[in-house]
Formats: structure tokens, C-alpha cells, sequence
């Protein structure tokens, strides 16, 4: 298949990590990988602070950007990001139609109808749940609310991770529950976030798991920004690094919570 | 209502507390004071949010209280194999009555005329408390006993009464708790949730009066003592107040839903009943109850039925009371009801579900909302109800800061038995706050910040551009590749928690490196050259 990559904007910018691994995994299985360069955003943070005149510019260039795709051009839209591809499927075309750009609303629906979460593409397109992996380690998993909920990915990406070889998956107690990120809510809603954070770290802390996994690298920033500041030594790895890992190519374990080895591959050799 | 001591927690006392259980009279038992409007009281929920959140024993308690209801509720609804044909149908119900509300509250009125009752219609609250003040007074009543009901709640009926030397008995033993502890009610079904049973034995023992003395915790004891304290007043009462869970229009049949059976008592001893009811709270058909009837109470209290439903049109000679008001209050209902998105949340049945499953509710309480609706339901309810005095846009109105208290994690959408999508309609009133605050000229960081965001987000080069700068600070969190120290507004953030630093590559310049696509574009390719 040729896949259109959305990398994410958060991902882009400061996890490059995630939109890495998905980039490794999908040709690992045989598929192309296309990264669209006019892709930015997909106006999430905007629609869900209320700004949706700010969010037209930026859903029309993720929409335009990804407009190929309805025409057959690529087969699918992978968004490493249950949020993202949340807004994407529930958002886009209403915030147009609101704005009366009923043209571009139709549009963001025939694109959004290709667009998948990584777990959906995995499972639902592509059929598979053992993907190959090897990644010898305790890991627990944190569904996030808008995979669970918007989406409804349910156990998918359970499934996927209990086919990794070797892997020692525990299950993370009141998994469902919010970690308390909301976007804007950890800033203007600081200390109740705050008090939701606590209580997820202290169940992850719990599961003795030197890894956390997510789909969604948002709410891994902010686990992750409570594991880092609590001094645990719990590294947050999207779904996808984990995925990509293999025994030839293993995902290493960074050191810290949010430290990475920087460069791979040729950039590495480069320098 | 429900099983009375549903879900409070047992031991929650610290072993150092066995001295304050002895309560005198005077003693502050009521965290919050009876609100001039108890749809707008107190700071901010941000603010109001850190003070509660510094109880302890509110968090316990309301984390054991709601984890019980959770389980019970999510057991009994897990059984129903039509669930979610049921929420559609209830869901499309109330579509319905909203579609149609002016024509069924006629046919209302008109069957309840024909069955002896009385209407009233209120446009307010003022007007809705001076409908049920005169008719107590001219049934010479100065006690009145009340069934729980949150329509009461809402227009402070209880405090306007009382004004007018009418004193209301709360007869739900919950809602007595929060009486006699001179409290606000923090939760929509069980009002006294933030209460364990040492305090409630305490806050009886110094205000029931009639108490005894040896009064113990023991859940059975303290609803045995509320018991009789409340029979005695029963059976001396001439007047009662309700409020109701359903009207049908094609009957003019009213109904209440209850656990304790003091709702029955009020419905069926005093001579006069007055009912006050949202105009929302319709069903066209009494067919339509069947869907309502099974929703509600697994919904609320996790009970497969509940104990009491009580059914009752106009008045019936010699059963019950003689004569019967139903009171119909708007209070803003009908803004709501404008409001193409934000009118779904007239559709809820008031069955807290909402609330049990919502982790902000879980940690901050009922309280910090502000407003006698708190939780999910109470962001966007109260708002939208106050809308008129400036509750979604007001710069300075503490209910405009409701929309964003939620993370939008969705927990409320899933449980809720009418399928009212609160996240949507949150983000909406956040939209109409921001929309309504363009006209304003004062300088707003997250308006400058979004609109600068949006020039930068819309652009793949203008953001490649910033991503670029980003990594421009990736030595900042030093080895661990945290940053710890924020200015504002992400000083919040990093109160709590540490944000990574930017890394020394974003992925688009990885992928520069890496790839030659066909679709990329010619500029990217410089990034490579950039990072050398
Ligand atoms: S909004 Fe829904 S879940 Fe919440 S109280 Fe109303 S009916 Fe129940």
C-alpha cells in the first residue's frame, strides 16, 4: 500500500520518535511511506479551546495537504495520534460548515474516511496483529481517552502489543482513566490536571514497568512529564516504537523519560 | 434517594479525629453558605477547584463513593442487551419533545386542567418561588415537606420560603443531611456524597433535635433516627413540594422515582402537593415512560428498578391530595433551547451517571462547580441557563470558566442514558465564549497565542520554519532532556511536571535526510545541509 504519513504536529516538533517508528514499521511490512511536506497541523488544539476561526486556515491546509488520498492517489492517511485522528473524524467537517466552507467540509469527510489511527491501519486495513516485533521488556500500556472513546479502537492495540515477542505486558490499573492532559486544561486547570496526573503515575509506578506505552504522544508528554519530574525512570515510548523494534533493529530503551538517541541511520554516520 | 447510604465510604476517620466527633450546635458544619443564586456562587473553577482539592477527605470520600456507584452501575447496565437501542431511543425522545415543546406543554396544561389540577407558569425564579409562597400561605401552612428535587434546588426555594416564615423540610435523607448541616448539596442524586458517616452522625446529633444521644455511625442506626424524626412531620404537614422526573403531555400524568419511599409520603398525606418542574422534563406519550423507566434508575443508582415510582394525574377525591399546582419553570430554559447545539443538554434526566464517571468531578466534588448542577451535566447546563446574565460570555463570570473544566476524555458521553454528547457541546460554549470576547479590545495571551498559532499551523513551510527554531533549544533540559522551570502560562505545567526539550531534529528534517519521496518538495532538502 502507499501510505500517507500525517505526522502530527506535537510528534513533528518535539517526538520525532513516534512518526519515526511508524515510518520504520510500515516499510519494514512492505508498504510505501509518503510524507506530505505541506502538512502542519489538524487544528485540534484550536477547535478544542473554542477558536474555531483560527482553526479554518489550519484545517484547510491538513484537509488540501491530504486531498490526494480521496482521489486514490495513496490508499490510506496514518496519524500516529488517537486525538488527532479523533478531531480529524469528528471535528474537521463541522468546524467547516460552521464556517459555510460546505465545499471543504465534504472534502475533509472524504479524507477523513481514509485516515486511520496507527492501531486501526495495523488491525482493521492491513489485517495483522502480530507485526513482527521483539521487544524484550516490561511495558504497560495506557489506552487514552480519545482512542478508547472517540474511536472505539477498543483492545486493538493490546492485541498488537501481546503479539510482540518477548515482550512482558502488564496491565496498568484504571487504564481508562484520564491522565489529566486536555490540552489547554493542564494550563488553565493546572492543579486539578495535577491531581489526576498523581494518580496515574502512582499506577504506573505501581506495574514495576521500566516502559509506559501509548497511541498518542500528547498524553505521553504529560504522563511523561510527571514520571521525568517525579524521578522515576519510566521511559514513555509510542506504540509505534515499540512495534518497530525487531531483533535485527531493536528500539533501544533511552535513558531518561524524554531523553532519545538523537540521530540514527545516516544522519548519525554524517556528523 | 437510592439505597440511602450508597456508597459511603466506612472507616475514613484518621484515628486523631475521635474528639471532633462530638458537634455542638454551633458548630460550621457547612462548607459552603446558601448561595444568593445557586446557579452562580463562589470563585472560578480553577479557583474554587484548588481549594477543594486540598480536602483530603472529600477526595476519599468521593473516590470510594463514586468508584461503588461506578461499579454498580456499570454491572446492571452491562446485562441489558438493548442498552444502546434504549439510549437511542430515549435520545430521540427528547429530540422530539424539543422539536415540539410549545404544543405538548399546551397539551399538558390542558390534561392536567382536565384532571383538576392547576398551572402555573413561571418565568423565572423569583416568580416560581412567589407561586409556591402564596399557595402555602393561603393554606395557612408555615411547614411545608419536600421531596428531593433539584428544580427546587435551582431556584432556591427553600431560602425564599423562608423569607416568608414558610419553614421547607427536606424529607430525602440526604438532602435532610445537607439541610440540617446548613450545607449546599454537591452532587445531583446523592446531594450529601462528600459526607462520610461520622461526619452525618456528628451533623445529626447537633441539629436533628430529637437525636438520640447514643447515637452510632452505623448506617442503619442514622437512617433510623432520620426516620423518625421525619414521620412526625409527615403526618403534620397539610403542604408538600415536589419537583418530578417526568411529565406526560398526552395524560397530564406526573412522575417521581425514588428509593427511600419520603418521596411517597409527600406525595400522598398533605392535602395540597405542589409540584415545580423544568418545562423540559416532558415525555409526549405514556408509553415513552417504559424507555425512561428502565435508563434511569440503572443509570443512576445501578438498582435494576427502583423502589418507588409514583404516577399521579390531577387530583382523584378522596386518594391523596385534594388539590394539586404544577408549577412550569423556564429560568432560562428557553435560551437553552435556542441554542442549536447546546439545547441537548435540556434532554438529561438528572440521573448523575455523568458525574460518577467523570475523574474531574472525582477529584474536586460537587462544590467547585458552582452551581447546584456540578459535574459534566453542570458545565454545560449552568452556563447555558445563566446565559442571559453573562454565564458563557461574562469576562468576570465564573460560570463562563465551566466549558473548560473537563479534559474532554469523553467518560460522560458514554455513560450518558439520553447519549447528550458533552464534549461537543463543552467545545461549542468554549466557542461562544471566545466568539463573544472578539469584540472585546483588552489584550488576552491565549487569543494572541492561538491567532499566531493558526498563521504558523496553516503553512507546512512556516511550521518546518518553527520546528527548525524549536530545536534550537534542545540543549535546554540538559542530559535527562527535561525542562523543569517555565515562564507562564506554562508555569502550570511545569509546577507538577517536567516538559521535554525539543530534539535536536524534527521529524520532517529526519525524513529530508532519509527520504527522497516523489511527493516531497524541493526546499525541505536543505534541512540536511542545516544540521551539520
Ligand atoms: S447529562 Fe446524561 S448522564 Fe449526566 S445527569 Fe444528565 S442524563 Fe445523566
Amino acid at each position: 500500500m502507499r501510505i500517507a504519513l500525517a505526522a502530527t504536529c506535537l510528534a513533528d516538533t518535539l517526538f520525532p520518535g513516534a512518526p519515526r517508528a511508524t515510518v520504520r514499521l510500515l516499510e519494514r511490512l512492505g508498504h510505501e511511506v509518503v510524507f506530505p511536506t505541506d502538512q502542519a497541523c489538524c487544528g485540534q488544539m484550536h477547535v478544542n479551546t473554542g477558536y474555531y476561526r483560527e482553526a479554518v486556515p489550519v484545517i484547510r491546509n491538513h484537509v488540501e495537504t491530504f486531498a490526494p488520498v480521496a482521489d486514490g492517489e495513496w490508499d490510506a492517511v496514518v496519524m500516529p495520534s488517537g486525538s488527532c485522528t479523533g478531531s480529524v473524524r469528528h471535528q474537521q467537517a463541522m468546524v467547516c460548515r460552521r464556517a459555510g466552507l460546505d465545499d471543504l467540509a465534504a472534502t475533509a469527510e472524504a479524507v477523513s474516511a481514509k485516515t486511520y489511527e496507527l492501531s486501526e491501519l495495523l488491525v482493521d486495513v492491513l489485517g495483522l496483529t502480530d507485526v513482527g516485533a521483539w521487544f524484550p521488556h516490561r511495558v504497560t500500556y495506557h489506552p487514552t481517552c480519545h482512542s478508547l472513546r472517540m474511536l472505539h479502537v477498543g483492545d486493538k492495540p493490546l492485541r498488537l502489543l501481546r503479539a510482540v515477542e518477548s515482550i512482558d505486558l502488564v496491565e496498568l490499573p484504571a487504564a481508562d482513566s484520564c491522565c489529566g492532559f486536555g490540552g489547554t486544561f493542564a494550563l488553565k486547570n493546572a492543579d486539578t490536571s495535577a491531581a489526576m496526573l498523581e494518580d496515574k503515575t502512582a499506577n504506573v509506578r505501581g506495574t514495576g514497568a521500566p516502559v509506559l506505552t501509548a497511541g498518542d504522544m500528547s498524553c505521553l508528554m504529560h504522563i511523561g512529564g510527571g514520571l521525568s519530574r517525579q524521578g522515576t525512570g519510566v521511559r514513555t515510548l509510542h506504540l509505534a516504537e515499540v512495534l518497530a523494534s525487531t531483533r535485527e533493529e531493536p528500539t533501544p530503551l533511552p535513558e531518561t523519560t524524554f531523553s532519545r538517541p538523537e540521530r540514527p541511520a545516516r544522519t548519525e554516520a554524517t556528523r | 434517594m437510592s439505597r440511602t447510604f450508597l456508597g459511603l465510604p466506612r472507616t475514613l476517620r484518621r484515628p486523631d479525629d475521635a474528639d471532633a466527633r462530638h458537634g455542638t450546635p454551633d458548630e460550621p458544619f457547612g462548607p459552603v453558605p446558601h448561595p444568593q443564586e445557586p446557579l452562580r456562587w463562589g470563585d472560578d473553577f480553577p479557583a474554587a477547584a484548588k481549594q477543594t482539592l486540598k480536602n483530603d477527605q472529600l477526595r476519599r470520600n468521593l473516590g470510594h463513593a463514586t468508584q461503588v456507584i461506578r461499579t454498580k452501575r456499570a454491572a446492571v447496565v452491562g446485562e441489558v442487551p438493548d442498552w444502546e437501542a434504549l439510549r437511542d431511543t430515549g435520545s430521540a425522545v427528547k429530540q422530539q419533545v424539543m422539536a415540539q415543546l410549545p404544543d405538548l406543554l399546551q397539551q399538558l396544561e390542558e390534561n392536567v386542567v382536565a384532571r383538576g389540577g392547576v398551572v402555573h407558569w413561571a418565568r423565572d425564579a423569583a416568580e416560581a418561588n412567589r407561586i409556591v409562597a402564596d399557595i402555602a400561605k393561603v393554606k395557612g401552612a408555615d411547614e411545608v415537606v419536600k421531596v428531593k428535587s433539584m428544580a427546587t434546588q435551582e431556584i432556591g426555594l427553600n431560602e425564599a420560603l423562608a423569607d416568608e416564615g414558610i419553614a421547607a423540610i427536606e424529607t430525602d435523607l440526604a438532602e435532610l443531611i445537607v439541610q440540617l448541616a446548613d450545607d449546599m448539596p454537591s452532587h445531583i442524586l446523592v446531594p450529601a456524597i462528600h459526607r462520610n458517616r461520622s461526619e452525618i452522625r456528628d451533623i445529626f446529633l447537633a441539629r436533628m433535635g430529637d437525636a438520640p444521644p447514643d447515637l452510632s455511625d452505623v448506617p442503619r442506626e442514622l437512617a433510623m433516627a432520620a426516620r423518625a424524626h421525619l414521620r412526625r412531620k409527615f403526618l403534620s404537614a397539610k403542604v408538600a413540594v415536589s419537583g418530578a422526573n417526568f411529565a406526560v403531555a398526552d395524560t397530564g400524568t406526573l412522575a417521581v422515582v425514588e428509593s427511600e419511599g419520603n418521596g411517597r409520603m409527600c406525595l400522598t398525606l398533605p392535602e395540597t402537593l405542589v409540584t415545580v418542574m423544568g418545562i423540559e422534563k416532558l415525555v409526549p406519550t405514556f408509553d415513552d415512560l417504559e424507555v425512561f423507566l428502565q435508563l434511569l434508575p440503572r443509570s443512576s443508582t445501578g438498582e435494576r428498578m427502583n423502589p418507588y415510582t409514583s404516577l399521579w394525574t390531577g387530583v382523584t377525591p378522596g386518594d391523596g391530595p385534594q388539590e394539586f399546582h404544577l408549577v412550569l419553570l423556564d429560568n432560562g430554559r428557553t435560551d437553552v433551547l435556542a441554542d442549536e447545539v447546546g439545547r441537548a443538554a435540556l434532554h438529561c434526566i438528572r440521573c448523575s451517571a455523568c458525574l460518577n464517571v467523570c475523574p474531574v468531578y472525582e477529584r474536586v466534588g460537587g462544590h467547585a462547580y458552582g452551581s447546584v448542577y456540578p459535574g459534566p451535566i453542570g458545565a454545560i447546563l449552568t452556563p447555558q441557563l445563566t446565559a442571559s446574565t453573562g454565564g458563557v460570555s461574562g469576562h468576570h463570570d465564573p460560570n463562563a470558566s465551566l466549558p473548560y473544566a473537563s479534559t474532554l476524555c469523553g467518560a460522560c458521553y458514554e455513560v450518558c442514558p439520553v447519549k447528550i454528547d458533552i464534549p461537543s457541546i463543552l467545545v461549542d460554549l468554549r466557542a461562544r465564549e471566545v466568539d463573544a470576547d472578539r469584540s472585546s479590545r483588552g489584550v488576552d495571551p491565549w487569543k494572541t497565542a492561538m491567532k499566531a498559532a493558526s498563521w504558523v499551523m496553516a503553512d507546512g513551510d512556516r511550521f518546518a520554519l518553527a520546528g527548525r527554531a524549536a530545536t534550537l533549544g534542545s540543549g535546554l533540559g540538559g542530559r535527562d532532556h527535561a525542562i523543569s522551570v517555565a515562564p507562564p502560562p506554562a508555569s502550570g505545567w511545569t509546577r507538577s511536571r517536567d516538559l521535554p526539550a525539543p530534539p535536536r531534529q524534527t521529524f520532517r528534517q529526519w525524513w529530508a535526510a532519509e527520504h527522497t519521496a516523489p511527493v516531497e518538495q524541493a526546499g525541505t532538502v536543505e534541512t540536511e545541509g542545516d544540521d551539520r
